[in-house]
């Protein structure tokens, strides 16, 4: 299953760069959007697949019993994620802004300061 | 001895304060201090006298931690050095309080010259190569400040750049050279470094080191092709000149030199190639200072001759010559320190800056003309001055030298013939002869501060001379003997005797007076010259200093071109090919490539996950890229789900949700995707990207089979319960064991919350 996952974060990342390397600003933001799904997965990925166990505590007892996935990966993804989501809010925003100034969806026409 | 290094920084943070408090005694006050370093240093004098000319090392902890300290090394070399740089030091300050009296930024010049004199101090005490280092390039930043020290004028802040660029780019090589010795030598201090000279000499590095080390001694000791900042520098007042550049500073180099004559002397690469730039300097440098008629310009250029001397002595590398150098270096300083500090009363009393407009002021300025004449005396070498004793042992030291002794033989007496000329322009142009009207009609003799530095540097030139016998048994034989490495015999005199030496002092000072009759003539026919000057070594500096200033224009227009995909290919291409490079030339990777244990519903999620990026990436239709986005963000958290993370599989699916929701509002405020690219980029992009993919995927399958350390996921797996009182580990990880990433995560969120707000708000603003 490994394999195959590091196939998926592959092409996810080949599709995010594709995309990032567009001159459409919007695309730029999709791309960001694979990009971070992208990283996530591999992180996850890296920390091993387990199936059907989570990393919960048993009621009443002290440690789970038997193998569990790794819980630090998961926590690290999860604030990445929200992260990731803050910052693509601010980005959506700041390129509609942009969008309202330059009047065109071209990073060529945005890379002056002047505007 | 930390005190004494450290001591010119202290004061120099004070001085300003001295200065306003003190007014116009400021000078004096402030050239106590050098008075008594000196004395300080001649308090070490009979204690080297019963370690007959040894060495004392004094070690300071500097970082006991690390076991890092902080060595001074006194010997014969460093103390007359140490001398010279406090001695001349304290006639240099009290000359500037009155030359530069009433000037706007007295306060700042004391503050950088002592700060220049401790950098000095510490560059000739320090044992360490690295706090010499440090030392070293504090002399050239200080200089640097000097010399543009008329911040006003142009012409100084360019000399001041010039300078600074020419002795730092040496300094880099220079380091690079004293780290080589370093790590050949296996120690950072000098007195390990010098008994074991034959570890370099021998070693595969010697030549690297040599031609680094080297580099960085020619730049600072302004040695041909590098001689052209020397004169230029003379834009500094001239205290200023009288001290870094003939006294001090441009001597670091020879200093240098002379210091790790032990290490890495003696040999043929060694000899020929101190030899040969030495002398060539020491002849560019006299020629070019007869041409000269600017009283600086003049002194300047005699300064890159004796530089040239000491360079061309310490290559010769034989007792003899190594008495002579520091004969020679002694001499000189003490000639030089007095002349130049006369060009300064010609232009404070006189306002003459050329020699041509001088003449016949031996009336008005008595006492000036007598000592200029004695130190002029003492820099042609005529008999009872010191400068005569130096001269001797140089004509001895190239006639005995063990290789190319007849070039050198050839260079010396010309020069020597030359210098000669030079004396007489300094020594008897501006004093006798019609009185020519002057910008500035002398009123009166110089002021004491003034004569002080002349008079006694001029008079220890002539007290030296008549008993070479007393600084011969005592520092001068010290300091050869530190530079040759083993103890020289004493062998100063005033009288040799009739003999090869004497009969070339002779011719020179005969055909050297010829020449300066004929100055006017000597001039004119080497007009020439200036032509030469337009292609000069200067010319190639200025050359040098455009070439980058294109480089850098040239590479900003490539590389911040402006285009953000541009940077990306830039940064992804490199990264892309290091990285496979790395991974098999340098590594032995090992790729496991077992498919086997794919459930079908995994299998369907993963194809489906990349059937959807690939729409996204693919459609036309912002709504199919917007929803493929989606689909390709929910199967992600299937996966999530299906491999044991629940809570990030629920934050997915929300965050996916809003992502969507919110792509859906703004971008449809937007244009239509417009299809900007040709095909050919297309495709580029698209054999980039894939190549990023399958790095990824490489690196991916790579990693999975190597692990370097134990994850710290155990510790939290086992004390989730027992410490944080919680049976879902992640959210125990979350808000107790890494709380502050938590606290970091909501503040950002907080400040993007903060910035989308503030731009809807400014944008509804606008609009009113």
């Amino acid at each position: 299953m490994e394999t195959l996952m590091a196939f998926t974060v592959g092409g996810l990342f080949a599709a995010a760069i594709y995309m990032m390397l567009r001159r459409s600003i919007v695309k730029l933001v999709i791309g960001l959007v694979l990009l971070s799904n992208a990283a996530n997965l591999l992180l996850f990925t890296q920390a091993g697949l387990l199936r059907g166990a989570p990393p919960l505590v048993p009621e009443g007892a002290m440690q789970p019993a038997g193998a569990v996935a790794d819980p630090l990966a998961q926590a690290l993804i999860l604030t990445a994620i929200v992260i990731g989501f803050g910052v693509l809010a601010f980005a959506v925003v700041l390129i509609h802004r942009a969008y309202e100034v330059v009047k065109a969806d071209d990073m060529d026409q945005m890379k002056d300061t002047d505007t | 001895m930390l005190l004494a290094v450290l001591s010119g920084f202290l004061i120099a943070a004070v001085a300003p304060w001295v200065h306003r408090g003190l007014g116009r005694h400021s000078g004096w006050a402030l050239a106590a201090l050098p008075a008594v370093l000196f004395i300080y240093f001649a308090s070490f004098l009979p204690a080297l006298g019963e370690t007959d000319g040894g060495r004392i090392i004094l070690e300071y902890d500097w970082i006991p931690s690390l076991g890092i300290q902080l060595t001074f090394l006194v010997d014969g070399l460093s103390l007359l050095f140490a001398l010279l740089i406090s001695g001349i030091g304290f006639f240099v300050v009290a000359y500037a309080g009155r030359y530069l009296e009433g000037h706007r930024d007295l306060g700042r010049f004391y503050v950088l010259i002592l700060a220049f004199m401790a950098s000095m101090l510490g560059l000739v005490l320090s044992s360490n190569l690295i706090s010499l280092f440090v030392f070293w390039e504090l002399t050239s930043i200080t200089s640097y400040l000097l010399i543009g020290y008329n911040h006003e004028d142009a012409k100084a802040r360019k000399s001041a750049l010039q300078g600074l660029f020419v002795t730092v780019a040496g300094g880099l090589a220079l380091l690079t050279g004293l780290i080589m010795m370093a790590l050949v030598g296996g120690s950072y201090e000098l007195h390990e470094l010098l008994t074991s000279g034959d570890i370099f000499r021998e070693h595969d590095w010697y030549l690297a080191i040599l031609l680094l080390v080297l580099l960085g001694c020619f730049t600072k000791s302004a040695q041909y092709p590098f001689h052209f900042w020397l004169p230029n520098a003379m834009a500094a007042p001239t205290p200023v000149s009288a001290y870094l550049h003939s006294a001090t500073m441009v001597k670091a180099g020879v200093y240098l030199m002379a210091r790790l004559n032990p290490s890495l002397g003696s040999t043929e690469d060694w000899m020929l190639l101190l030899g040969l730039f030495g002398a060539v300097t020491m002849f560019v440098g006299v020629f070019l200072s007869v041409r000269s008629t600017g009283v600086k310009q003049v002194l300047a250029y005699s300064t890159v001759m004796a530089l040239g001397t000491l360079t061309m002595l310490i290559g010769v590398g034989t007792e003899t010559a190594m008495l002579a150098a520091m004969a020679f270096l002694l001499a000189h300083s003490l000639y030089k320190g007095a002349l130049f500090l006369v060009a300064g009363i010609l232009d404070h009393e006189a306002g003459c800056k050329d020699f041509l407009q001088t003449g016949g002021l031996r009336r008005a300025l008595p006492v000036t003309t007598v000592f200029a004449g004695l130190a002029a005396l003492s820099l042609a070498g005529v008999l009872p001055m010191f400068g005569f004793v130096a001269k001797e042992l140089l004509f001895e030291a190239v006639l005995e030298a063990p290789a190319l002794a007849g070039l050198l033989s050839v260079f010396a007496v010309v020069s020597a013939v030359m210098v000669v000329a030079v004396a007489a322009i300094v020594g008897i142009r501006p004093w006798y002869g019609p009185r020519v009207d002057t910008p500035k009609t002398p009123a009166h003799e110089a002021p004491p501060a003034l004569l002080a530095g002349p008079v006694i540097l001029a008079s220890l030139g002539l007290l030296f001379g008549l008993g070479a016998g007393l600084v011969d048994q005592g520092l001068i034989a010290w300091a050869a003997a530190a530079v040759y490495g083993a103890p020289v015999s004493p062998y100063l005199s005033l009288w040799h005797g009739f003999n090869l030496p004497l009969l070339l002092s002779g011719v020179s000072l005969a055909l050297g007076l010829l020449l300066y009759l004929n100055w006017e003539r000597f001039r004119r026919f080497t007009g020439f010259m200036a032509v030469v000057d337009r292609y000069g070594p200067e010319a190639a500096y200025e050359k040098a200093m455009a070439g980058m200033v294109w480089l850098s224009e040239w590479q900003t227009r490539v590389l911040q071109n402006g285009y953000l995909r541009y940077y990306l290919l830039t940064i992804l291409i490199s990264t892309v090919g290091l990285v496979m490079v790395t991974l098999f030339t340098r590594t032995h990777v090992h790729i496991d490539l077992d498919l086997s244990g794919i459930l079908v519903h995994e299998a369907f999620i993963v194809a489906v996950l990349l059937m959807a990026a690939l729409v996204s990436v693919t459609t036309r239709s912002r709504l199919g890229a917007v929803v493929s986005l989606g689909a390709v963000g929910f199967c992600v958290a299937l996966i999530y789900v299906l491999f044991s993370a629940a809570d990030v599989g629920i934050t997915q699916v929300l965050v996916e949700t809003l992502t969507v929701i919110m792509l859906v509002l703004v971008l449809f405020r937007l244009p239509g995707f417009l299809g900007l690219t040709p095909m050919v980029l297309r495709i580029r992009d698209a054999v980039i990207a894939l190549a990023v993919g399958a790095m990824m995927a490489v690196l991916k399958l790579a990693a999975s089979t190597t692990r370097y350390a134990d994850s710290i996921s155990e510790y939290f797996i086992q004390e989730s319960q027992p410490s944080g009182y919680g049976r879902n580990i992640v959210n125990v990880i979350l808000v107790d064991f890494r709380a502050l990433d938590t606290l970091g995560e909501i503040v950002v969120l907080a400040l993007a919350a903060v910035g989308v707000y503030a731009m809807i708000k400014f944008r509804a603003e606008d609009r009113k």
